[in-house]
């Protein structure tokens, strides 16, 4: 999130699209209803479902599911057409006047743009990007026209992209009628001027698909088109589904990023601490600083054995090879025999990944699995699952019993960037031990044995610096808290914030946008609980936010070129002229030695041209504007782009996997997509064994429309078999079994002339627990985004039938 | 489950039954009356929900080092004491209800170290000492016998120090303290095939 919950008071119109507020973050409603009693703001709702927050939205659009960017362009097209962005705004501080490269091109019948190439290794297209980049004059800087009118201004491109994402258009794309889309888009564009406040929050339903990272760019271009960027009530919204999702994130749980958004070195670009400090940072913007967060982290990583002559012991840390590690890649290794061991920390996969069968198959060729958790999941039993013989399976599990929430201390980052502490209330039942004396215990041990034994190239372990045991000899918490916030080497005592790095092995960090959150053992910010009494909603002294403690990021744009707020009533920052510098209602997002002049010229302070970008360069894989591509399983061709089927940069994993031909179209003829319940957790493994919950919502279940069941013979509480291609397997068609729920909120949606049903299904069962059912995800396709490789579980298709 | 319907409601009823019910939990429901002898000498704890990403603030009631209560914080800036039905639902994942409506420890949750051997179709109970040296010797083994120290790159050698013999998955559920640990220990290794459920 770019904002916070509180700052939702602040808004005058929402979207919220591929996201169940009502629902799934029930708490935060609460703020959407506070701005709708104050101040008369506005909801809509885009959902392909009568969801709980459309039914109490002022526009409800139904849309098919995967049509979220013909959605989004359609607006982003509204907004050029009627002039109703924020002219200011977008010539002051987005990319709008930028010339790019006149060989950039957008070919509409194929649906690529200029630069495409089959890349083998990925077994996609990707794009050699020279074309799409800035012009730029004889000393190196970025030519512009102020006037917005040159044909390669970016305005100007965008114009042309979008111009065919008219009203019809993306009626017959989505299904949407005519009149809902319209007075959305009305709606919304009402944000486009000065003082009025445009809020998009989103969930899974945006991102969960092959071309999920471009409904997230469509999203902030439309915001930046608005002016909706840094202001009070305005922003992108991810409304984050876990409570530490922001943080785990944060701390790169993730195989391409090590803590704090610094990249994995690649064994190609980075074979050095030299290359890869050149490679990674740019000469202007915030990343201009990476080298001090890269060699702080270096020095939290290595500690004393981290020095100047062995590059701060960056050879020891593991180099990617230049390929995809994430959830399906991973599994697909597995499924290969290439990974026998895996450790899985608090997480279900083998209900969560798409194709959920196949991976609980894969799991077999594991010689040793390690699960920690509350209670016993189906990743851990898989060898018990449904079709398994455990006779066959030769995998050593192991269980390790966890605390719970409310059983061990430590800080969250919840979707606002708040970085909350939480204190333990009781100790863990049994011998159940927190995920964080576990993790201690192990590695003490992992280190010891190298230490004792030596092994294969030890060094990487042995010289890891790990020592957070307290007097007892068992973990102590605020070891890890100092190696966070950051310290400095020659003595220890804490760093400030990050402002206080070095690059010279000075200072120890190991996550930069954490410094700050422990930077006083007495009154660590992260505990911090004051709440404000005037003000915005700010809370600045209400725990500790990344960075920096801003609440909201680019607040810098709130202000007009002279400092200014746009909205008087709700201001954020501004100059102060007797102080020449930024104060307000929220820490500038600005560094405090930067003039006026400087900060009007960077408000989006993390790029290097300091600018938003409403055309974006080097970040995204597939595209430098956002444009309509099918799901990977969709039941009609690309009303736009005749030859382009889904996202051409998504990359094929598996041959034969997904609804390919006309024939299987038929065979699975309804569009499926999954969703989450109040009731019910993710997997379900907490949720599935509280009673309280079970009593509430019972069982899985599919949702399928009256008209759609009349068509069927379904009732209401049939058992109904549904289908997919994965579920197809040597010529036998197998299905999952759940309950009919019969309902008026899920009706077909008319496509290119054709009516065409949709049936959704939650995803939270499995086959443990006090509640079970059947694996949603057996269904879902394991293909990907090009950029994330998020799995595309929100549109896929499937066939249904009386059980 | 050996769980009334009338016990059910009149425990849930000391935090939000109302909201629970429709989902919302937009509302503050006032403690039931004959309820408000729960919370009598215990201690407040404070901590925040483990369900979704808006961070709602949590207390707990603890007497004698026992959870006795958890409800929505009413000094939390973002929920003021509200909570959804799984947030109102927390203290169920430790102790459940007998007949007699008294709290059982859940006996689901996991308690003790399990392991489950090569062919067999059940769990054993193991102890710490045990299931942690076991782990360790594992990881070493296959990291030993999978390790990749350079790799030829335009034919020349680089340093990779790593393995992709072992997979990794962190959790948004853990703290960051925790997913920092587990970073340093999975890079440590050598492990490159790292993800949690963040993207699923």
């Amino acid at each position: 999130m770019t904002n916070h919950w509180n700052d939702y008071q602040h808004s005058d119109v929402f979207i919220n699209i591929g996201g169940n507020t009502a629902e799934n973050h029930p708490i935060s409603m609460r703020w959407i209803e506070k701005a709708r009693e104050k101040k008369g703001a506005k909801l809509i709702a885009v959902d392909p479902r009568m969801s709980r927050t459309a039914a109490v939205a002022d526009v409800y659009v139904q849309i098919r599911p995967g049509t979220n960017i013909a959605y989004l362009a359609g607006l982003i097209h509204y907004a050029l057409e009627n002039k109703a962005y924020q002219s200011d705004y977008v010539l002051n501080y987005t990319n709008a006047s930028y010339l790019i490269n006149e060989g950039f091109e957008f070919d509409e019948e194929t649906g690529l743009f200029s630069g495409a190439f089959e890349d083998p290794v990925r077994n996609a297209t990707s794009y050699d990007q020279e074309t799409w980049q800035y012009q730029r004059d004889e000393e190196g800087n970025i030519k512009k026209d102020p006037t917005l009118s040159d044909p390669n201004c970016v305005l100007q491109l965008m114009k042309k992209h979008y111009a065919r994402y008219t009203i019809e258009n993306v009626s017959n794309m989505t299904g949407a009628d005519r009149a809902a889309l319209e007075e959305s888009y009305r709606l919304f564009s009402t944000t486009g001027k000065a003082g009025k406040a445009g809020n998009i929050l989103y969930a899974m339903g945006i991102t969960q698909f092959t071309h999920g990272a471009q409904a997230v760019r469509a999203i902030a271009m439309a915001q930046l088109l608005l002016g909706n960027m840094g202001i009070a009530g305005g922003g992108v919204n991810a409304q984050r589904g876990q409570s530490n999702v922001q943080g785990s994130t944060d701390m790169a749980m993730l195989y391409h990023i090590i803590p704090g958004y610094n990249p994995t070195p690649q064994q190609g670009a980075h074979p050095t601490l030299a290359e890869y400090r050149r490679l990674t940072t740019p000469p202007s913007g915030w990343w201009a600083n990476r080298p001090k967060y890269m060699v702080s982290l270096l020095k939290a990583f290595y500690g004393d054995n981290a020095t100047e002559r062995n590059e701060f012991g960056y050879q020891w840390m593991p180099k990617l090879d230049g390929l995809d590690h994430s959830h399906i890649a991973m599994y697909k290794a597995m499924s290969e025999g290439e990974i026998e061991g895996m450790i899985c920390w608090a997480d279900n996969p083998a209900v969560s990944g798409p194709s959920a069968r196949d991976k609980r198959n894969y799991q077999k060729n594991l010689k040793w699995l390690v699960s920690v958790d509350l209670f016993e999941n189906e990743t851990a039993s898989f060898w018990e699952g449904p079709g398994m013989n455990p006779a066959e399976i030769d995998t050593e599990v192991f269980i390790l019993p966890a605390a719970g929430a409310y059983e061990r201390e430590g800080s969250k980052a919840n979707s606002g960037r708040w970085i909350q502490w939480g204190w333990k209330a009781q100790e863990p039942p049994g011998e159940a031990k927190s995920d964080l004396w576990i993790v201690n215990e192990l590695f003490k041990r992992l280190q010891a044995n190298y230490t004792a034994e030596g092994g294969t190239r030890p060094e990487p372990i042995t010289k890891m610096f790990w020592d957070y045991d307290g007097p007892g000899g068992e973990i102590d918490i605020v070891k890890v808290c100092k190696d966070l916030n950051g310290y400095n080497t020659a003595d220890g005592s804490l760093v400030t914030n990050f402002v206080g790095l070095k690059d010279d092995g000075s200072t120890a960090c190991g996550n930069w946008l954490y410094s700050g959150y422990y930077n006083d053992y007495e009154k660590p910010a992260t505990k911090n609980r004051v709440k404000e009494k005037e003000g915005i909603g700010s809370h600045l002294g209400w725990s500790f936010a990344w960075p920096l403690n801003r609440r909201i990021v680019y607040n810098r744009a709130s202000a007009d070129v002279n400092g200014k707020p746009y909205n008087p009533d709700v201001p954020v920052i501004w100059w102060s002229e007797t102080e020449q510098r930024w104060v307000g209602n929220d820490i500038p997002d600005i560094p405090g030695t930067w003039d006026l002049e400087t900060s009007t010229k960077n408000p989006f302070i993390m790029l290097p041209e300091g600018v938003g970008r409403l055309h974006c360069i080097n970040a995204l894989r597939d595209g430098s504007f956002p444009a309509h591509y099918e799901p990977a399983e969709s039941p009609v061709p690309n009303l736009l782009y005749p030859r382009a089927t889904y996202n051409p940069a998504s990359q094929r994993f598996y041959a034969d996997h997904t609804v390919e031909t006309d024939e299987e179209r038929a065979r699975y003829p309804y569009i499926i997509t999954t969703y989450r319940l109040t009731e019910h957790y993710q997997s379900g493994i907490q949720t599935r064994n509280v009673p309280w919950l079970n009593e509430l919502m019972p069982e899985l279940f599919i949702e399928l429309s009256e008209e759609l069941a009349g068509e069927l013979g379904i009732n209401n509480g049939d058992d109904v078999l549904i289908e997919s291609k994965r579920l197809f397997i040597d010529g036998n068609q197998e299905g999952i079994t759940a309950k009919a729920c019969v309902t008026n909120r899920i009706p077909p949606v008319m496509i290119q002339g054709k009516k065409q049903h949709i049936v959704g299904m939650p995803w939270h069962w499995g086959f443990k627990g006090m509640s079970t059912g059947a694996v949603t995800n057996d269904l879902s396709p394991s293909v990907g985004d090009p950029n994330t490789t998020i799995p595309e579980y929100k549109a896929f298709l499937c066939n249904v039938k009386k059980a | 489950m050996d769980l009334s319907r009338r016990s059910f409601f009149k425990l849930v009823g000391t935090t939000t039954a109302t909201a629970s019910l429709v989902g919302v939990g937009a509302c503050k429901a006032p403690l039931a009356s004959g309820e408000a002898l729960r919370v009598r000498y215990t201690k407040e704890v404070h901590t925040t929900c483990t369900f979704c990403g808006v961070g709602c603030g949590l207390i707990c009631h603890v007497r004698d080092g026992v959870i006795v209560n958890a409800e929505g914080d009413p000094g939390h800036p973002i929920n003021e004491g509200t909570l959804c039905s799984k947030g109102a639902s927390h203290y169920n994942m430790s102790y459940v209800f007998d007949r007699h409506g008294r709290p059982q420890p859940n006996p689901k949750r996991l308690t003790k170290p399990l392991y489950r051997a090569p062919g067999s179709d059940k769990y054993e109970e193991k102890d710490w000492e045990w299931a942690l040296a076991e782990i360790a010797a594992k990881i070493k083994d296959t990291r030993d016998r999978n390790f990749e120290e350079t790799a030829t790159v335009d034919g020349r050698a680089v340093t990779v120090n790593r393995t992709k013999a072992i997979s990794w998955l962190g959790s948004a559920f853990c703290t960051c303290e925790e997913n920092y640990l587990f970073h340093k220990m999975a890079r440590a290794m050598g492990v490159i095939q790292i993800d949690h459920c963040a993207r699923l």
